[in-house]
């Protein structure tokens, strides 16, 4: 599952994205990384992140079997933490995502400290990894590089789309979803709040940043209004 | 998946948000259609969009006179009003796609959710890839484009005839007839997945050569690949090694992901880490 490695934009872009994971090792730490798993989450939500999530049920913003029709007019938008730590029952990959170094650094010093144990990821920019590690004062032990995107890249979106969609690298934001929220948010037929709700609701796994997201839209609103 | 054409009521909003494209509002029937071969089975629609129970009837007459009147009506672009996705009973080979789109469905192979891989995200307890090592993900389809297994396949063949062992705990190897020639199950070639990750490891001096080995068949693909490359760092956690390389070959890194070391095995589990490889 490189669902945050590929992430589509140069390393500025990372600048608010922090994404930190614990996962457990099939076979070797899982058995007993239930608690640990919701520990990670319980810390992480003291920091402030962006989104909270599990690989199983989703992140902090979800899709409802059931919608009131009148939420067409008042729908929430708030991210629900508190519902990813309760729901989380089962052995998987748990992450948060922040929008700041800071909170970043000090999330991953306080998880060294509490020594749950896990294996822990950060997926970021390099450099901002590297200070993070450095920052704990942890060597790094392992680090996976994405090369990008080769092959037939001609059947890819624009940059603005691509950076949107890439947010979810299981693929479950589309492209033309992505492409139709920043149409939206040009026109003034949605914020660029509730523009990243949508495509927030579409992951499964909570790494999707709407910090980041939102940015993205409005930097995008703004070409569009400079090219005038 | 199947929409049921007795509640769809041809609003347009899934055609949206199918990652393959493979939803069309059909002129004819007038209702929201899947291109079945198209379709991968990630779920994203029955799972991604919030669902209504609206009265079929009651929205397309709704619908019937807002269009007559040249009145938008702009609901929420990411609800099914009438829940009128209906999952499949899934059957071999198809059930496949499904295991490689849905990330949700664990990989029966691998018991792990996504693609089904643990990479070097847990290195430090599995110690996949040591020093002196390279650990390449090969990943095909995405985003947003979607790959069949004779593609993947074509790749693995490569790989094999170079030599390379393919990672055992891997959904790709796991669907391997004749892992030594990297031959895939015949059965599953056309099957159509969101993403397929092929995992290899290899000494970090045949790293260059596996790289341009990767974009002499990237070229006969209809694809796209996303390249990932794990390796082991020094004690001081610094890499000298692999970045120099890939520098080298022309990448930039902007992104990756960092294992910080944090994890360790279980007391319970008393045998040192299984040699997970398959020599190919």
């Amino acid at each position: 599952m490189t669902n945050t490695l590929h992430r589509f934009g140069d390393a500025a872009s990372f600048r608010d994205d922090y994404v930190i994971f614990a996962i457990a090792s099939k076979g070797k730490n899982d058995a007993d990384s239930l608690p640990k798993l919701r520990r990670f989450l319980e810390i992480a939500a003291e920091y402030k992140p962006v989104n909270l999530g599990d690989a199983r049920h989703g992140g902090a913003l979800r899709p409802s079997k059931s919608m009131n029709p009148t939420a067409h007019w008042n729908r929430d938008i708030t991210p629900d933490f508190a519902a990813v730590i309760a729901g989380l029952d089962t052995p998987t990959t748990c992450a948060a995502v922040f929008d700041n170094k800071v909170a970043a650094e000090d999330f991953v010093k306080r998880i060294k400290e509490e020594d749950l144990g896990l294996s822990i990821n950060i997926s970021t920019s390099i450099d901002g990894a590297e200070q993070c590690c450095h920052n704990a004062c942890i060597p790094r032990h392992s680090v996976g590089y994405s090369l990008g995107f080769e092959g037939a890249v001609e059947k890819l979106p624009s940059a603005q789309v691509m950076t949107l969609s890439t947010m979810c690298g299981h693929g479950m934001v589309s492209h033309s979803l992505a492409k139709k929220m920043v149409d939206w948010v040009k026109e003034g037929r949605r914020t660029p709040e509730q523009a990243v709700s949508y495509m927030a609701r579409f992951c499964s796994c909570g790494v999707f940043n709407p910090a980041r997201a939102r940015r993205i839209i409005q930097e995008a609103v703004q070409q569009g209004s400079n090219a005038k | 998946m199947r929409i049921n054409p007795d509640k769809c009521v041809a609003c347009g909003n899934c055609t949206y948000v199918c990652p393959m494209e493979a939803i069309y509002i059909d002129p004819v029937i007038k209702r929201a259609t899947i291109k079945r071969d198209e379709c991968v089975e990630c779920y994203a629609c029955y799972n991604g969009l919030s669902q209504e129970h609206l009265n079929p009837t009651m929205v397309r007459t709704v619908r019937k006179i807002f269009a007559a009147m040249r009145i938008r009506f702009e609901p929420e672009p990411d609800v099914c009003p009438t829940a009128a996705f209906e999952p499949d009973e899934l059957t071999w080979p198809r059930v496949v796609r499904r295991a490689f789109s849905d990330p949700r469905v664990p990989h029966e192979s691998t018991g792990v959710e996504g693609r089904g891989t643990e990479e070097v995200k847990t290195n430090d307890v599995s110690g996949r890839v040591k020093v002196g090592e390279v650990g390449f993900t090969i990943e095909f389809g995405r985003p947003g484009v979607g790959a069949r297994f004779y593609e993947i396949q074509e790749m693995c063949r490569a790989l094999a005839k170079a030599g390379v062992s393919f990672e055992k705990k891997n959904p790709i190897t796991s669907l391997m007839s004749d892992v030594p020639s990297g031959t895939l199950r015949e059965d599953i070639l056309d099957e159509k997945v969101m993403s397929a990750i092929v995992e290899i490891k290899v000494s970090v001096d045949r790293t260059e050569e596996i790289v341009r080995l990767v974009w002499d068949v990237e070229k006969k693909l209809k694809t796209v690949i996303a390249l990932g490359v794990g390796t082991r760092c020094d004690e001081n956690g610094e890499d000298h090694v692999v970045a120099p390389i890939l520098e080298r070959l022309g990448y930039k890194l902007e992104r990756a992901k960092t294992n910080i070391g944090l994890g360790r095995i279980s007391p319970q589990i008393a045998k040192p880490a299984a040699q997970e490889i398959v020599n190919a």
